[in-house]
């Protein structure tokens, strides 16, 4: 018998990251005129402030402002506290230099401090807490010196997981980045130029000297991103399961974003009438 | 202004007999959200640059909600206008900017609030500045959107009222149907406008950006496909007209254009900027496509079986 040649698809691969995969040069165009128009047509500002870690979230983040704005539009304030690696000042440092964007250095060690010592006690997370809600005192007061918004540097996987503190990080009005998995921003960071000594380091909150988001998690960023493209989708975690992910990676993953629905929205307001606002009375952020 | 010998630029429905071309303008322009008097002002500028370019656009096409910006929520009914005032406005921006002794087609997007109620609306107007040749300013028809758009980002049916008809009507420049973006992402509508005689479809559009993992934006791909298939199943011109600009983080596609019956696309514009594309629709095309291609007319020939079926289908029988 002839046998035909059969022509197969290929199985599922759960460990394929071709669903996250961007193009680059596209996404580039698209958040250069995202940031010229939320900037300057929307809010008319002509300057942006962007608080430089280190890191690649803000590093990416001042690549696209001084590339939609221009660099000498950019202003990148790096907020160290004492613990804070002297490695993350200097890659601040370089990617102000690599810009050509004006940067200046606010040590809050002291505003932190004299809260802290109140709060002899305080929990490694109530510090680091205390540090990102006073990084965003300064990084608003400076944009106001500067007659300049502030621009958000939080990534999707970031937000979905709730890493961040509730209206300190994710306070700037305006973010290019918050819509992108981390695996997708080192992509975009790659095709913008951002040195890959930023872009290959384990990325780090750095409120606590050694910690690494991937060890606070427990869990790699790309075998996150791979389960939360398809949970975002709406597949079902026993869908999950069968598709061939880790049951555990899927429980972790799911769990965080479960518990963190609060942090992604604005508080809680008592319904009272037929007009509540954001419930009845709605009205777009540009209205 | 370059024309062929023997064509016959509008002053009525083309039946035959006369070729009918023309020069169609899409302008994908950013509007100020809920600033109607500022964008309307926008518009007239526009108008002014027509009255510049040679040749002079016959009819010029604007996006889904050009007056307001799409995505208002509630604010809708702050800016929703009648369909009079808002051609008393236009007039008035072409009698004041428009080219003298000249009338001009208007396709625009609005919502508007009609009835008693509020609707995703396309107007199809002819505008009048002096002398033009017999022209006379009046509203040609209005369309509510068919296929108002309410899952994931889009919510529109909380806000507005949905369209109960798909029609096609005479212009100056040959019989046209008016859709608003969902309502072409259903090839039923195409189908059944251009059964009902249309020869130019305009279509204008809001469409969010979104998936950037293939050549184009995601949503602009689907558009891509989309288009040109029903220009080339059903033989007509298509003329889209996309809103660009960002309202509130979400950017819209802009990409404008113009296709032929046969599918190809004649010019198309950039998807974040702003711009006004330009070619020239002859309807002489239509006719010759539809013969080599007679698509349009085997769905006429059936339409009693389609019927029956969408009957059947409307009654589930199979879904008990």
């Amino acid at each position: 018998m002839e046998t035909l040649p059969v022509v197969a698809a290929p199985a599922f691969d759960p460990e394929d990251d071709a669903n996250l995969a961007v193009n680059a040069p596209l996404l580039e165009r698209w958040l250069i005129a995202f940031l010229r128009d939320e900037v300057g047509r929307r809010r008319g500002f002509a300057r942006v402030v962007v608080g430089l870690s280190g890191g690649v979230d803000s590093s990416l983040t001042a690549y696209l402002c001084a590339a939609a704005l221009g660099p000498e539009n950019v202003h990148g304030i790096r907020m160290p506290y004492r613990t804070s690696s002297e490695q993350s000042l200097e890659h601040a440092r370089l990617v102000a230099d690599a810009l050509g964007i004006a940067c200046s250095t606010v040590d809050i060690s002291a505003a932190v401090d004299g809260y802290l010592n109140l709060e002899p006690d305080a929990s490694g997370r109530r510090r680091g807490n205390a540090m990102a809600r006073t990084r965003m005192i300064v990084l608003f007061d400076q944009s106001e010196k500067l007659r300049a918004l502030p621009v958000g540097t939080g990534n999707k996987t970031e937000r979905l997981f709730g890493y961040f503190t509730w209206h300190a990080d994710d306070s700037p009005p305006v973010n290019p980045l918050g819509d992108l998995y981390k695996t997708q921003v080192w992509a975009l960071a790659r095709h913008m130029g951002v040195p890959e000594v930023i872009v290959s380091k384990p990325a780090s909150a750095d409120l606590i000297v050694g910690q690494t988001d991937e060890s606070d998690f427990g869990i790699s960023y790309a075998r996150a991103d791979r389960i939360l493209y398809y949970l975002l989708q709406g597949y079902p975690e026993r869908k999950l399961l069968e598709m061939g992910f880790p049951a555990a990676d899927v429980r972790l993953v799911k769990g965080k974003v479960d518990a963190t629905h609060w942090k992604r929205h604005m508080p809680t307001t008592a319904m009272l009438s037929a007009t509540s606002i954001n419930d009845f009375y709605l009205r777009p952020v540009d209205y | 202004m370059l024309e062929p010998v023997g064509v016959r630029r509008g002053s009525g429905p083309a039946r035959g007999g006369t070729s009918v071309a023309f020069r169609v303008a899409a302008a994908q322009i950013k509007p100020r959200k809920a600033e109607v008097e500022h964008n309307l002002r926008r518009v007239g500028d526009v108008f002014a640059q027509a009255t510049d370019m040679d040749p002079c656009p016959d009819v010029l096409v604007f996006p889904e909600t050009v007056l307001s910006g799409y995505f208002l929520e509630g604010g809708v009914r702050d800016v929703a206008e009648s369909r009079e005032r808002v051609f008393e406005a236009l007039q008035r921006q072409y009698e004041a900017r428009g080219r003298p002794d000249s009338a001009l087609d208007v396709v625009l997007g609005f919502y508007e609030l009609r009835d008693g109620r509020y609707y995703n609306a396309a107007l199809y107007a002819t505008l009048v500045r002096g002398d033009a040749g017999g022209a006379v300013p009046c509203i040609r028809h209005v369309h509510h959107k068919f296929y108002p758009p309410t899952y994931g980002v889009f919510d529109e049916k909380r806000f507005v009222a949905r369209g109960r008809a798909l029609e096609a009507f005479d212009t100056r420049f040959g019989r046209a149907a008016l859709l608003i973006c969902e309502d072409v992402w259903h090839s039923i509508t195409a189908a059944i406008v251009a059964l009902k005689g249309a020869q130019v479809l305009y279509v204008i559009s809001a469409s969010p950006g979104r998936d950037f993992g293939g050549q184009v934006v995601g949503n602009l791909a689907r558009w891509r496909l989309l288009l040109p298939g029903l220009a080339e199943e059903h033989s007509v011109f298509v003329v889209y007209s996309g809103l660009v600009g960002f309202e509130g983080g979400k950017g819209f596609t802009g990409t404008s254009r113009v296709i032929d019956p046969w599918g190809r696309v004649l010019a198309e514009g950039p998807d974040t900027e702003e711009c006004l594309i330009a070619a020239t629709v002859d309807l002489d095309e239509v006719a010759i496509a539809r013969a080599s291609s007679p698509l349009l007319a085997d769905l006429e020939a059936t339409l009693g079986d389609l019927v029956l079926e969408l009957d059947a289908v409307a009654r589930k029988p199979y879904r008990t």
